[in-house]
């Protein structure tokens, strides 16, 4: 069986998916709720059940085709801080990290699928592309999911569809979500009348980081909210549709920007980057921040298209357990900024200069660089 | 002619069948494009009438039900009282849908684009279910014969059991 120092070790394949048409949308997450039927929910069930309905489902899960080597664990026997980077990289969720014995995680070698056993249901499963790939997504779960349907008998009613511990999920159980980045149209003040029209249609935005509508790094979630009374299919071909609409909006956004006002995008960018290679202490939100516009740059030919991949690395990567895993023991928050710092600048390090590689593409450094969308 | 909502005039009018239901709202210009009524794709009427609860992707830490004595009706299944489910608004077991039907259908009004499903349908399972419910029903009658002492129809009943039975462990 895999060792958790193997599975954090790599990153993501969703992570390194490569740029071009990611420059707005990061990752394209499918979760799936299912539940054993007659068998007490977990939040209600009793230890000894708990555990038999564990036993009936680990076994199941393990002798899935992609979860052959896969790194499979019960929640009592994780640390707090490998608990939290599996949180942090968004392979469990806070639910399940917040578990102990009775709950356990599978997670596919490649961080493609997770399962989390026993979490508010008993079976929650997951799928991570990268970029805007909900109907794959799906469909790769939705075959694992029909695979263990044969071993294992899941609630389901003619009616109301898979039964959940929450009505929220009833139905088809699935929750469609991508991570975008939007920094075009924070930048010219348009996200807010975005979302709003995408909230109107009945999904739901947040900021990935921060609390409510304010949003760090400039990342936002768009996920559906309704799961009974339409199919997977119609259910993801909206999501995909509005967020392949709100892409189009931000690399729109992102031109106009550079055509109205490129030194002002110059002028951030280059902020960013000097800062980013220079800085010996940072805390999370300004690195996040920074980031974020290192990642525009990179999208708008600042950087070479690598940089976009590095920066989506770094910004898993400084959160505070991934830290203190790096490290190797427990760190105060000023430890912590130092480190993050470091990482932050090691990996910068071969990232040239904006203004060389303007300059050797031949132009001068307020000329606009490429068109975004065209790498 | 009032809006719902505010005094103003109401120019927008919408029925919808909820359920089986006729409902119909009467909305200002101002109120209805507050509520996204104009945008055909995303209104439903049942979330202008419930205040769209909109239901949260990150669902809090689950409240331990109580459970036990003096929570009016339980779930044979598992327990799951009434009380227990008006309070956390989670259930206890897949049996608890059929327990507390009535109540489901008040809270998943308006929760959702629609009330009956409609999607992915087990394979295998739903067979076996339908078939265990066919079964069930099979004894019910069975009993019913031989309370009535119709020996014949009990007979074929249990032959029609028996077939059933032959056939799901194939």
């Amino acid at each position: 069986m895999m060792r958790f120092s193997t599975l954090i070790k790599h990153p993501a394949d969703w992570m390194t998916g490569g740029a071009g048409e990611h420059d707005a949308v990061l990752t394209s997450r499918i979760r799936l709720a299912r539940n054993l039927r007659k068998h007490s929910f977990p939040g209600w069930a009793k230890r000894e059940q708990r555990a038999a309905a564990l036993d009936l489902m680990r076994p199941a899960v393990e002798s899935l085709a992609p979860m052959k080597d896969a790194f499979s664990q019960e929640l009592g026997d994780l640390s707090s801080v490998q608990k939290q980077v599996l949180v942090e990289r968004h392979l469990i969720s806070r639910e399940l990290a917040a578990r102990g014995d009775g709950s356990a995680t599978v997670i596919e070698r490649r961080q493609s699928f997770s399962m989390m056993l026993n979490e508010e249901d008993h079976l929650r499963m997951q799928a991570i592309r990268p970029g805007l790939q909900l109907s794959d997504a799906y469909t790769a779960l939705s075959e694992l999911d029909s695979e263990l349907e044969e071993s294992l008998e899941f609630a389901f009613d003619s009616n109301l569809g898979y039964l959940t511990t929450c009505p929220t999920n009833l139905g088809t159980g699935l929750r469609a979500s991508a991570m975008l980045h939007l920094p075009g149209l924070v930048l010219s003040d348009q996200i807010g009348q975005v979302l709003q029209a995408v909230s109107k249609i009945g999904l739901a935005v947040r900021g990935l980081y921060g609390e409510g509508t304010e949003s760090l790094g400039n990342l936002y979630q768009i996920s559906n909210q309704s799961t009974l009374g339409e199919t997977e299919e119609t259910i993801i071909r909206r999501l995909e549709r509005v967020i392949a609409q709100v892409a189009t909006h931000e690399r729109n956004a992102r031109e106009k920007l550079l055509e109205d006002d490129p030194d002002m995008v110059a002028d951030k960018v280059g902020r960013a980057y000097g800062i980013l290679r220079h800085a010996h202490i940072i805390e999370s939100k300004e690195a996040l921040n920074l980031l974020s516009l290192l990642r525009l740059g990179g999208s708008l030919g600042f950087f070479p298209p690598e940089s976009v991949i590095a920066c989506d690395t770094l910004l898993l990567d400084i959160q505070p357990a991934h830290l203190q895993l790096h490290s190797g023991r427990k760190l105060g928050p000023e430890e912590r900024d130092a480190i993050r710092a470091e990482i932050v600048r090691s990996r910068l390090q071969s990232l040239d200069s904006p203004d060389n590689r303007l300059k050797a593409d031949g132009r001068k450094s307020s000329a606009e660089p490429n068109n975004p969308g065209d790498s | 002619m009032k809006c719902d909502f505010c005094d103003s005039k109401a120019t927008v009018f919408l029925t919808q069948l909820i359920e089986g239901k006729m409902k119909k709202v009467c909305l200002c210009e101002d109120c209805a494009k507050e509520r996204g009524v104009t945008d055909p794709t995303g209104f439903s009427l049942a979330d202008v009438l419930l205040g769209g609860t909109a239901p949260t992707a990150a669902a809090p830490l689950p409240v331990v039900p109580k459970g036990g004595s003096g929570g009016g009706r339980a779930c044979p299944n598992c327990g799951f009282t009434l009380e227990d489910l008006r309070r956390v608004r989670r259930f206890g077991c897949s049996e608890c849908y059929t327990t507390f039907r009535e109540e489901v259908g008040q809270m998943v009004r308006g929760m959702h684009k629609g009330t009956v499903h409609s999607g992915k349908v087990p394979a295998g399972l739903m067979a076996k279910q339908v078939l265990d419910q066919r079964l069930e029903e099979l004894r019910a009658r069975l009993d019913q014969a031989i309370l009535s002492e119709s020996y014949e129809e009990a007979a074929g009943i249990r032959d029609e059991i028996r077939n059933l039975q032959a056939s799901q462990q194939t």
